[in-house]
């Protein structure tokens, strides 16, 4: 955990997504692409935790696929312990996949609706060659790891006889039965009820404190982030904008869309502010991002200069950098 | 009193047998006031709303009580009144926009449909008003002409609100509007909630799971849990003396922004099945702060002015608020 | 915080194999009980497949033997009762007994041909819809061609061709009828492709094949027994049709073969009911047995039916 060697890292990664083709495209032989992420930068240590937040459509979730090689980068490399992601044969892969495991927004879709619970966490060490005798242990100790009470009471049922809540305990777990060194959380609790959030946060923390694994959390509330990262990377439109302590960033927000997405943040009080947000309207057509700075036509600082000149993620000091001419 | 729902009940008919999906709940709606009803997903909420529409799935029905609404009985009005009462007077924004909304035909001529059909408006009337709906929810009128796929999950929720608005109806029930929507989308479908509602002076219901959108946008709050009201009142009353230990849970689970970096408080277990349920208060299995006396029906406690809780320790309610805060209070309640 | 830590109990694994086959029938009988219709299909095939079994037993004649009376007449075209439940034919056979026998020809057929349909196309359907590119381009090219081929044309002349048997009916209905399968299970397969789970199954290491075999091919499942149920159907009265028109085989007693029997003896203009109504019955309730139990796992399948 003194490692200094980062554990991930990501190199002006890049990916982008072909539209289906218009009739005047296939007649100008063009092929209009969507950059979900663009230009993406960050290293990862072992221990620590990351978080990543942004609206819909800002590449949080195409960024934490390419991480788990769900999907390769158009350009840039992702870099595992060394090794890059996009470059590596069955064995290295197998390897990859023993240590790097995703946890899912939606539970209700993320296990097999045909495998017992039990078989769904006994699938990942069966894939791993982990040897069966070992099986009961490595899933006992991923369900105590969970909180999960009773588990003798439906690990022989079924997805859809468990409530949101359990599932995403069960999703969690089958991710941790492979002592994975990384995890990629993607929005874990935005399908679930309030009063149940709070469970599988509290479970993501120990998780954190207590297996020193390196961890991506994505979502868009700022205030679960919190709860489970020390840094975080705002992201707008495919791009990291701010790029701070977690703490630091919520108090002092350097960039106006991160001080926008504070104020968005939900609170459960009479006594709040009620005042607009500061920002206009929603996120434009990822086909055709503003020219610049592509935060500009929804900010309420905008200048000139932002249209002309796409602001770089510099250093600001402090451990922080920002994307942003007027900081 | 705009609406005033007394002892509603409601049974769905299961295989396994009947369930009453909401159980002996009253409230009122006062004109021109936001009443949020709160609780988990399964405690009844949507059904107990749905319920003021009379459009039910095939399996329910109503097992007593009444819903007045401006002197008439919905539970028993002519069917045919009804149906003339809905979108007119009493209009329904459902939990899915996408549902709302007919996948073929441009938005626009959905609305105009809708003015048409059950306005009796002529085409260039319903045309007009189709723009002026669309610039009260801060959509482009353009956009009229759009399908409902080229719009974004929170232009969707604009569109069905408008749709809802379309025959300034005075009751609009609102199930879960912003639930799937990020926190920016949220505030701002949020905020021009609000403004309309202000503006046109309309009552609204509004479901949720969500107790920081009632904090933001309602007057009044009913908190259900497992199909029967757990408390009720004012929202400022009922989140600063919450007197529900399910209230004090819903609160203190909420992740927030600012404040020290704690552990949340959990409500651990889940929801008892209505096929089952315990005996006396349902909360019972996952409350910290059970006692044997529990088993017994909760007496209604008046706390305060409109204000009231179904609790047998509504009494001790201000030392129960202390320790509720603390994380190690909910710990190790699990209801097997 | 880990107060339930000792507490925790795995089931015990039972054999696997055996659960996965348990969990198949449980699968595929627990949906035609919920709805009465399909219940009565099911019923109805357990008789046929009874009588197909039992058939040596149940019958009071050799079906192909030519009968004589005490007068060394030919037994032609005895009326019900007797020694003859339903009477003889023109040339003297019994046809209680040749519905009986057929029961069998027609069950061979059918299930032959339902199994081989459902394997052909669902398969073709999992790696079309899997692998996608040029592959799912090749298959569906193939199925849209097997669409275009005049169906029951091809079957004869393939039975014309080879050799008129009753495998080689099932040969040209397998051939012929795999792609409306294929499809419906492609489509599938594409949008059970994009689901977490089997994302989830990718993260975990799983390989290609394995997701596609373990992961994603218990999802189809319903869907192949459904074309199954329907394709039983098909082949019973592609096969009736073709012997009926004078191409089936001529070594083996089907239903078909008793209708053309009947049809070339005139059965119809000397008012022998009792001929071909009982073999044109036993097809109509065998065919529509199949439909029966599809409805069923059609309601399963896509629940807003049910309203």
């Amino acid at each position: 955990m003194t490692d200094m060697q980062p554990l991930i890292s990501a190199q002006s990664v890049s990916r982008s997504f072909d539209v289906s083709r218009s009739l005047t495209d296939i007649l100008a032989g063009r092929q209009p692409k969507i950059h979900a992420v663009s230009d993406v930068s960050f290293t990862l240590r072992s221990g620590e935790t990351l978080g990543i937040v942004g609206e819909s459509g800002c590449g949080k979730t195409t960024l934490g696929r390419m991480l788990v090689k769900l999907i390769p980068p158009s350009e840039g490399a992702i870099e595992f312990d060394g090794r890059d992601l996009s470059d590596m044969d069955r064995p290295a892969e197998l390897a990859f996949r023993r240590r790097a495991q995703l946890v899912f927004q939606n539970p209700f879709d993320a296990l097999n609706p045909h495998f017992t619970i039990l078989r769904s966490l006994q699938e990942p060490l069966r894939n791993a060659r982990i040897p069966q005798e070992e099986h009961d242990d490595r899933i006992a100790e991923a369900l105590r790891m969970v909180h999960l009470s009773a588990p003798e009471h439906f690990l022989k049922g079924y997805a859809h006889q468990l409530s949101g809540g359990q599932l995403q305990r069960v999703v969690l777990a089958r991710a941790l039965v492979l002592r994975p060194d990384f995890i990629v959380a993607d929005e874990p609790v935005s399908m679930l009820d309030v009063s149940v959030r709070a469970g599988i946060l509290n479970v993501l923390r120990e998780v954190r404190d207590r297996l020193g694994l390196a961890a991506v959390f994505i979502s868009h509330d700022l205030a679960l982030v919190r709860y489970v990262c020390e840094r975080t990377l705002t992201m707008y439109l495919g791009t990291v904008v701010e790029d701070a302590p977690t703490r630091a960033l919520i108090e002092a927000p350097l960039h106006p869309y991160t001080k926008a997405l504070i104020q968005a943040v939900p609170v459960p009080r009479v006594d709040q502010s009620h005042d607009p947000l500061p920002i206009h309207g929603a996120l434009p057509d990822a086909l055709n991002p503003p020219s610049g700075c592509r935060f500009r036509d929804r900010c309420p600082l905008a200048e000139p200069r932002c249209a002309t000149e796409t602001p770089e993620l510099r250093d600001v000091g402090a451990d922080r950098r920002v994307a942003c001419h007027l900081v | 009193m705009l609406l005033n729902v007394r002892n509603l009940m409601i049974d769905y008919k299961t295989p396994r047998g009947n369930v009453r999906a909401v159980d002996d709940v009253s409230f009122e709606v006062p004109a021109g006031a936001v009443v949020g009803v709160v609780g988990e997903s399964g405690c009844g909420k949507t059904t107990a709303v749905r319920a003021l529409t009379r459009v039910m799935p095939g399996a329910a029905r109503f097992a007593g009580g009444s819903i007045d609404f401006e002197g008439r009985d919905l539970v028993t009005l002519p069917e045919a009144e009804m149906r003339a009462l809905l979108w007119r007077e009493i209009a329904y924004v459902p939990q899915s926009a996408m549902n709302a909304l007919d996948p073929v035909w441009r938005i626009g001529h959905q609305v105009e449909e809708v003015l048409r059909d059950r306005g009796g408006m002529g085409r260039r009337d319903a045309r007009a008003r189709s723009a002026e709906l669309f610039d009260m929810v801060g959509l482009d009128a353009k956009r009229l002409r759009d399908y409902p796929h080229q719009f974004s999950g929170g232009m969707r929720q604009r569109a069905s609100i408008a749709l809802a608005l379309a025959l300034n109806p005075k009751l609009v029930i609102a199930d879960e509007p912003v639930t799937a929507l990020d926190v920016v989308i949220q505030r701002q479908v949020l905020d021009t909630f609000a403004t309309l509602q202000r503006d046109l002076n309309l009552s609204v219901i509004l479901v949720t799971h969500d107790i920081s959108v009632v904090a933001y946008i309602c007057d009044y709050v009913v908190v259900m849990y497992a199909g029967r009201v757990a408390e009720a009142g004012p929202v400022a009353d009922v989140l600063s003396k919450p007197t529900h230990p399910y209230t004090m849970g819903l609160y203190n689970a909420f992740p927030e922004l600012a404040g020290d970096d704690r552990d949340l408080s959990p409500i651990e277990g889940a929801p008892p099945d209505l096929l089952n349920p315990p005996k006396g208060c349902r909360f019972q299995p996952r409350c910290p702060f059970a006692q044997a006396h529990c088993g017994g029906t909760p007496p209604e406690v008046q706390v305060g002015p409109n204000h009231r809780a179904y609790c047998h320790r509504a009494r001790d309610a201000a030392e129960l608020r202390t320790k509720a805060r603390r994380a190690e209070t909910w710990e190790g309640v699990t209801a097997a | 915080m880990l107060q339930q830590a000792d507490e925790i109990v795995l089931p015990k694994r039972g054999l696997p194999g055996l659960g996965a086959l348990a969990g198949l029938w449980a699968r595929a009988t627990a949906i035609p009980r919920r709805d009465p219709f399909a219940f009565a299909g099911l019923v109805m095939y357990l008789i046929f497949i009874l009588v197909a079994i039992f058939a040596d037993q149940l019958i009071t004649h050799n079906p192909r033997e030519i009968l004589f009376d005490a007068e060394y007449d030919l037994a032609r075209n005895l009326p019900p009762g007797g020694d003859h439940i339903l009477g003889t034919t023109y040339s003297g056979r019994d046809i209680y007994s040749q519905l009986i026998v057929g029961t069998r020809g027609a069950l061979i057929v059918g299930v032959t041909a339902a199994v081989s349909v459902v394997t052909i196309g669902t398969i073709i359907g999992l790696v079309a819809g899997f692998f996608g590119g040029i592959v799912d381009t090749l298959l569906m090219r193939l199925a849209d061609i097997a669409l275009g081929v005049p169906f029951l044309p091809f079957v004869i002349v393939l039975a014309a061709f080879l050799d008129p048997s009753q495998w080689n009916v099932v040969l040209g209905i397998a051939l012929l009828l795999w792609p409306q399968s294929a499809r419906v299970i492609r489509a599938q397969v594409m949008s059970l492709r994009e689901r977490a789970f089997v994302e989830a199954a990718r993260v975990t290491g799983a390989g290609p094949w394995r997701i596609l075999f373990v992961h994603i091919a218990p999802n189809v499942l319903s869907l192949s027994f459904l074309y199954a149920s329907i394709a039983v159907g098909w082949a019973i009265l592609t096969e009736a049709a073709i012997s009926f028109l004078g191409f089936g085989p001529s070594d083996s007693i089907t239903w078909g073969y008793m209708l053309q029997d009947a049809y070339a003896s005139q059965a119809l203009g000397r008012g022998q009911y009792y001929w071909f109504v009982p073999p044109g019955v036993s097809i109509i309730l065998v065919v529509v047995a199949g439909f029966f139990i599809s409805r069923g796992y059609e309601e399963i399948l896509f629940p807003k039916l049910r309203d």
